[in-house]
C-alpha cells in the first residue's frame, strides 16, 4: 500500500510556519516512513498534485494567485490544514486591508522605491482587495493557530491525522501563540 | 435577609443585594466575564455572563441580574457556551485584533477567553474596520484596532479617578471610545494621566509608549484596594 500524500503550501506569510515545520528536525525522518511529501517550498515540484491526503496551507489569501491555488488545493485534497495565524485569520497580512489597493501598490512600488518606480503588472499575481484567511474561500478541515504554531504542535497534527483522529488543539496553541 | 437559590444544582446562600455573578463567585462557580472588573461598577455589555434562568426564556446576564429566592440557574450550558463562542468570535470579527503582533499578546483576556473556549477560528466575516491609533500623550498610546468597547476605561476614569476624560462616541461597529470631546488624547485638559485605564484594559488597546510585543502586562491590584479604601459602596 502507497503512504499518504503530504503537501505543504506557502500563500501570504512569511515562511515561519515552514520553518517551524522544519524545526521538526529528526521528526522529519519519522515522518519520511509515514507519508509522501509531494508538493511545497521544499519539494521541487510545479504542479499541484492529484489526491493528495493533507495539505499544510501557511498564509492568507492575497492575490489572484492564492485564490486560484488554494481552489484547486480544495478540489485535489483531503484532509485540508490551516497551518498558523495568517491561514487562520489572515493576520498580519490583513494590516494592509484598511488600504485601497492602489493605494498599497503606490507605497511598495512608487513612494518607497528608489528605481523603476512602477507598479508591476506582469508576473506578480494581482492583489485582492483584501487578504483573509483560507476559510473564507475554501472549506478548511482542521485549524492550528499560533504564530507560528511550535514543532510539536504541527508534529501533533501530523501524527494524529495520520492515525485517523481528529487533533484537539484547545490547550497546545492560540492565536499569537 | 439571605436568599435561597440553586446554580447549576447546587444549593447556595445569598445575600440580598447580591448579584447572581456575585453569588455564584461566592459558591466558587466560575462565570466568564470581559467588561466586569472588582472595584467598577456593573454594565452587561459584553454578555458573557449570560445565563440561564428557570422559567425565563431569555437569557439573563449575571453581572446585573439580582439574586431572587428560589431561583433556579444554570450558567454552563451548552446553549450559553455557543452564544459565549459566537460572542467572542464577533468581538474578534469587528476590529483588527492580530494577536502575533499586539502589545497584549500573552496577557490579553480576550485571547485567554477564545482559547479557553475552544476558539479555533472566527466564523464569521472579519469587519476590518478603519481604525487609528493615538499616540499624541505623552506615556499612553490608544489603539482602536484592539478595543472591545467594555467602557473599563470609561468607568474607572469616571469612578475611581473622577476626571471622566473617556467617553464613548456613535453607534453600533462605529462606536468608539474618545478623549474629551473627541480630541487627541494628548490635548486632553481633564487627563490627570494616571494610567488607571491603561492598567484596567483587558486587551491592547491601551498600553504604555514604549511596549512592544508581549510586554504589555496590566497592573490591576491596585482597584480593589482603592475601592475598599475609600468604602464605597458597590
Amino acid at each position: 500500500m502507497s503512504k499518504p500524500k503530504l503537501a505543504t503550501v506557502w500563500l501570504d506569510g512569511c515562511s515561519g510556519c515552514h520553518m517551524s515545520a522544519l524545526d521538526m528536525d529528526e521528526r522529519w525522518i519519522e515522518l519520511a516512513s509515514l507519508v509522501d511529501l509531494v508538493y511545497g517550498p521544499l519539494v521541487d515540484t510545479k504542479e499541484f498534485p492529484e489526491n493528495v491526503d493533507i495539505v499544510l496551507v501557511e498564509g492568507a489569501v492575497s492575490s489572484e494567485e492564492d485564490l486560484e491555488k488554494i481552489q484547486k488545493i480544495r478540489k485535489q485534497t483531503k484532509t485540508l490544514v490551516s497551518l498558523g495565524d495568517c491561514a487562520v485569520t489572515s493576520n498580519v497580512p490583513s494590516m494592509r486591508n484598511r488600504f485601497p489597493v492602489p493605494v498599497v501598490e503606490n507605497r511598495s512600488y512608487r513612494e518607497t522605491a528608489q528605481l523603476n518606480q512602477q507598479v508591476p503588472r506582469e508576473v506578480v499575481p494581482r492583489l485582492l482587495p483584501k487578504a483573509r484567511p483560507v476559510h473564507e474561500f475554501v472549506k478548511v478541515d482542521v485549524f492550528v493557530p499560533g504564530c507560528p504554531p511550535s514543532a510539536d504542535t504541527i508534529y501533533y497534527v501530523l501524527t494524529e491525522l495520520l492515525a485517523g483522529r481528529m487533533p484537539d488543539l484547545t490547550n497546545l496553541t492560540r492565536f499569537g501563540a | 435577609m439571605a436568599k435561597t437559590l440553586t446554580i447549576n444544582g447546587q444549593h447556595v446562600s445569598a445575600e440580598d443585594d447580591q448579584t447572581l455573578l456575585e453569588a455564584a463567585l461566592d459558591a466558587g462557580i466560575k462565570i466568564p466575564t470581559l467588561c466586569r472588573l472588582e472595584g467598577l461598577s456593573e454594565v452587561g455589555a459584553c454578555r458573557l455572563c449570560l445565563v440561564e434562568i428557570a422559567g425565563s426564556a431569555k437569557l439573563q446576564p449575571a453581572c446585573v441580574t439580582k439574586v431572587v429566592e428560589g431561583m433556579e440557574v444554570q450558567t454552563d450550558t451548552e446553549r450559553l457556551r455557543k452564544y459565549r463562542l459566537m460572542i467572542l468570535e464577533l468581538l474578534f470579527a469587528e476590529r483588527n485584533h492580530i494577536c502575533a503582533v499586539c502589545v497584549a499578546n500573552g496577557h490579553c483576556e480576550l485571547q485567554t477567553l477564545a482559547q479557553q473556549h475552544g476558539m479555533s477560528h472566527v466564523r464569521f466575516s472579519y469587519l476590518y474596520p478603519q481604525a487609528d491609533v493615538d499616540a499624541s500623550h505623552d506615556r499612553f498610546v490608544i489603539d482602536h484596532n484592539r478595543c472591545i468597547l467594555c467602557t473599563r476605561c470609561v468607568r474607572v476614569c469616571d469612578e475611581i479617578e473622577g476626571a471622566h476624560t473617556w467617553d464613548v462616541m456613535g453607534r453600533g461597529t462605529n462606536s468608539r471610545v474618545i478623549t474629551d470631546l473627541n480630541e487627541p488624547w494628548g490635548d486632553s485638559q481633564t487627563c490627570t494621566s494616571c494610567g488607571k485605564c491603561v492598567q484596567v484594559c483587558p486587551t491592547g488597546a491601551l498600553f504604555e509608549k514604549g511596549k512592544s510585543v508581549a510586554e504589555m502586562a496590566k497592573r490591576r491590584e491596585f482597584l480593589p484596594y482603592l475601592t475598599l479604601m475609600r468604602q464605597q459602596p458597590r
